[in-house]
């Protein structure tokens, strides 16, 4: 009986610290995205005495909807790069795990080198240049693809291994060359794995910041994450748009979130694991 | 020899955007940091850059503190992150609503945590010292005193990046066999001898995983900072990556470069032994 007591204390206190700790800043935000200019300014998690929704259309439409272009960039940009690094980390990975030549070897061993070592920015705008390719949202998505390669990798190849080698073998003896080997059996055969990939992948894209300041500077071609941060700069009176926009740039993720939350939990983990 | 059916062209698109979009920037960075360059010509000064790196006390400071970023913020996540993921490992009826919420900072922007964080912080208007006056304490600035600030960016990232390392602990947990323990509380062993003799021996890979994965994530860290103090106040949390934009910014390609190969340098010379030194330490189960 003591010892339930104790439980029940135990765990009222977890719940009440987690709450307290990771509910507090969402809330936060929620609350004085609804107020007045005024109201957000005092900062504190008062219920709002006055609902201002329209702090949301404000947020799309200032700047001659800055905001919507954004979304439409990063859109462009995730989709592509998602697509990409599928058809290309699975090919890759395919390889790797089935063939144990040195290539297979130095291929793994240099994609493992991308785990770890920063990217190189300033040789990287030196190479887009050269190829035409800075300030272009191609550029960028050549480099996430490149920058992301090695952990969608991982996954493929941890996953591949899981697939026995004798269809290999059966789908030859039936006659079936390399490119119909992987496009027509293989591929189709990745399909969990191929989800895990474009739902973190495209969780990456979509947040990235760093890359996106640096290979895609123009107003043009800003994407969400360029816009909240010049947003943070141009309108650090208004609190309550900012928050707007905070929230508004949350929703996709909160979305996949309540649709893949195991997924995404174990991809994310198997790769950190693994790596 | 018979052709494989595991043909060579199936790694060459992959191949070729790694190596043309990042394998051949970083070659090119070893040589770009020994020169004065502006993307059209470039004047070789050997190793000028690394020493005004290591002379200029902002320069050197920004390694001081990329260092300080990346131990605080592995070992808090390592340690908070293990008492955490045993917590809610239980039987705790709320545990899968618990460890979302803990989870989901992980997959948010970095700029809105910051931004929200950032206000949150606010010296006189902020939740947090709201809350802390309440206690009677009053609170610091948090970001604008220059001997707090770094610390406590460091607590937003402990706060972001917590979830991450919960989940791989989880992952570990589950995988201990429930029986070890049951013994042991037959043998006459309490929760506290459970944590010591089973728990952590047989959780030191996952450990490992947490150690290195926010060891390196701490080095190369530069979202958060950016957003929420752009290295100042002064230069207090200055990080490598900080500088690396800043110097880009203002022109100076050569130094921006050197401080990409001094954090590569880091990464290579302290988190591979690291990951050498910890695989070793291993229990085999």
């Amino acid at each position: 009986m003591k010892r339930k007591i104790r439980t029940g204390v135990i765990a009222a206190l977890a719940n009440a610290a987690v709450l307290l700790f990771y509910t507090t800043p969402f809330l936060f935000v929620l609350l004085n995205s609804f107020k007045d200019r005024r109201s957000a300014a005092q900062m504190n998690m008062s219920w709002p005495e006055t609902f201002h929704p329209e702090n949301y259309a404000d947020v799309v439409n200032v700047g001659g909807g800055m905001l919507i272009r954004a979304f439409k960039n990063s859109t462009v940009i995730t989709f592509v790069v998602v697509v990409l690094t599928v058809i290309v980390c699975s090919m890759t990975a395919f390889y790797v795990q089935r063939r144990n030549n040195r290539t297979a070897k130095l291929v793994s061993f240099l994609l493992l080198i991308g785990l770890m070592v920063p990217v190189p920015v300033m040789p990287t705008i030196w190479v887009l240049q050269a190829l035409g390719l800075f300030r272009h949202k191609l550029g960028l998505i050549l480099v996430q693809t490149a920058v992301g390669m090695p952990f969608s990798m991982m996954l493929f190849r941890g996953y591949i291994a899981s697939i026995p080698r004798e269809i290999d073998e059966a789908a030859m003896i039936d006659g079936c060359g390399p490119g119909r080997l992987f496009f027509q059996i293989i591929f189709p055969m990745l399909k969990p794995v191929t989800a895990t990939v474009i739902i973190l992948s495209s969780i990456n894209v979509f947040n990235d910041f760093a890359n996106a300041l640096y290979f895609l500077p123009g107003a043009e071609n800003a994407t969400v994450q360029l816009t909240l941060y010049n947003f943070m700069g141009a309108y650090s009176n208004r609190w309550n748009l900012l928050f707007a926009d905070v929230v508004i740039i949350c929703i996709p993720m909160l979305i996949l979130f309540l649709l893949f939350n195991r997924r995404i939990v174990s991809g994310m983990s198997a790769g950190a694991v693994k790596g | 020899m018979k052709r494989s059916v595991y043909a060579n062209w199936l790694i060459v698109p992959g191949m070729a955007v790694y190596s043309v979009f990042f394998l051949l920037p970083t070659l090119l960075s070893f040589f770009f940091s020994l020169t004065v360059w502006d993307l059209q010509e470039w004047r070789f000064v050997g190793l000028l850059n690394f020493k005004m790196f290591f002379e200029e006390p902002a320069l050197r400071g920004a390694v001081t503190n990329t260092l300080i970023y990346a131990v605080t913020t592995s070992g808090l996540k390592t340690v908070l992150a293990l008492l955490i993921a045993v917590g809610l490992a239980s039987r705790l009826p709320t545990r899968n609503f618990l460890r979302s919420m803990i989870f989901f900072p992980t997959i948010v922007s970095t700029v809105a945590v910051g931004i929200v964080f950032t206000s949150l912080m606010h010296p006189t208007r902020g939740v947090i010292n709201a809350a802390l006056a309440l206690l009677g304490i009053a609170g610091p600035d948090w970001l604008g005193n220059g001997d707090l600030a770094l610390y406590s960016v460091i607590l937003v990232d402990v706060w972001r990046g917590i979830g991450m390392a919960m989940m791989i602990y989880l992952a570990g947990l589950s995988a201990i066999p429930a029986e070890y323990g049951e013994a042991l509380m037959v043998d006459g062993g309490n929760g506290w001898d459970k944590f010591r003799h089973i728990t952590l021996p047989l959780i030191r890979p996952s450990m490992n995983s947490v150690i290195i994965l926010s060891f390196i994530g701490g080095l190369r860290s530069f979202d958060l900072v950016w957003a929420m103090t752009g290295g100042g106040p002064g230069f207090a949390t200055e990080i490598l990556s900080s500088i690396v934009y800043k110097q880009y910014i203002s022109g100076f390609y050569g130094l921006s470069t050197a401080g990409n190969i001094i954090l590569l340098v880091l990464v290579a010379l302290l988190a591979v032994p690291l990951h050498v030194r910890l695989t070793k330490m291993e229990v085999d189960l």
